[in-house]
C-alpha cells in the first residue's frame, strides 16, 4: 500500500483497516472510527445522510494527510469517509495511522479527525422520525 | 456559469445546480457571488458560515471568477 490512503466510499469495512496500517517500522496503530449515535439532545435519530463534494473532499483529505506527515514521522495514513444513508452503529468515518510510537499515533489522529471535521466538503443530515436537519448549518 | 450546490444549499434554492447565465446582474467575484446568493435566497444569510471553492479550493473574497471555473458553494460542512 501507498504511504497514504484517502478515499471516499459507499460502505466502510472495518475489518480492513488493521492490514492496511500494519507496517514492520511501525511500533503502533491509532484508528478512530466515527459512528452513527442514537441520540441527538434526547432525539432519535433514525439515521445520518452524507453528501459530499468528491472531487474537493478527496483534495482536502489529501492536503491533511500530507499536513500530518510534515508534522509527525508516520509510516502510512488512511482517512475514508463514508456517503449515504447510515443507520445507527454503522461506521461513517475511518481515521487510521501508524509509527513507530504511539504518541505521534494519538496526536497525528486526533488532528486528523479534528481538521477533516473542520474543512473537508461533506454534509450529514440528522433524519429524526418527523424532521431532518443538516447539522451544523445554523449558529 | 454553473455553481453546484450541495447540503443545505441544495434544499435553500431547490436544486443541485444554478445557472447564473439565466440572471441579469454579472458576478465577477466570489464576493458578489455570496452577495448575490445573499440577496437572491435570504436563507443563506441565516447560515452559520458560507464559502465558496473555485475549482476544488477553497477561494477568499478578491478572487475572480472566469466562466470556465467549477464554482461550488459550500455551507458549514459537517463530516465525520
Amino acid at each position: 500500500m501507498q504511504k497514504i490512503s484517502i478515499e471516499i466510499v459507499d460502505i466502510i469495512d472495518t475489518s480492513v483497516v488493521y492490514d492496511e496500517l500494519s507496517d514492520a517500522a511501525s511500533g503502533g496503530i491509532c484508528v478512530f472510527l466515527g459512528t452513527v449515535r442514537e441520540f441527538t439532545n434526547n432525539e432519535t435519530v433514525v439515521s445520518l445522510e452524507f453528501e459530499s463534494y468528491k472531487m474537493m473532499a478527496l483534495k482536502e483529505m489529501d492536503k491533511i494527510a500530507n499536513e500530518a506527515l510534515a508534522k509527525w514521522p508516520l509510516n502510512k495514513v488512511v482517512i475514508r469517509h463514508a456517503v449515504g444513508v447510515k443507520k445507527v452503529q454503522e461506521a461513517v468515518v475511518v481515521i487510521g495511522v501508524s509509527a513507530a510510537h504511539r504518541n505521534e499515533c494519538f496526536e497525528a489522529c486526533r488532528f486528523l479527525i479534528d481538521t477533516l471535521k473542520a474543512t473537508v466538503p461533506i454534509w450529514k443530515k440528522e433524519m429524526f422520525k418527523n424532521k431532518s436537519v443538516w447539522v451544523s448549518a445554523h449558529p | 456559469m454553473v455553481v453546484f450546490l450541495f447540503g443545505i444549499a441544495k434544499d435553500i434554492v431547490g436544486k443541485s445546480e444554478l445557472d447564473l447565465s439565466a440572471f441579469e446582474r454579472k458576478l465577477n467575484s466570489v464576493e458578489e457571488l455570496i452577495c448575490f446568493m445573499n440577496d437572491s435566497y435570504p436563507e443563506f444569510s441565516k447560515l452559520s458560515s458560507l464559502a465558496v471553492a473555485v475549482n476544488g479550493e477553497y477561494a477568499s473574497n478578491g478572487v475572480l471568477l472566469d466562466s470556465n471555473d467549477e464554482i461550488a458553494l459550500i455551507p458549514p460542512v459537517s463530516g465525520g
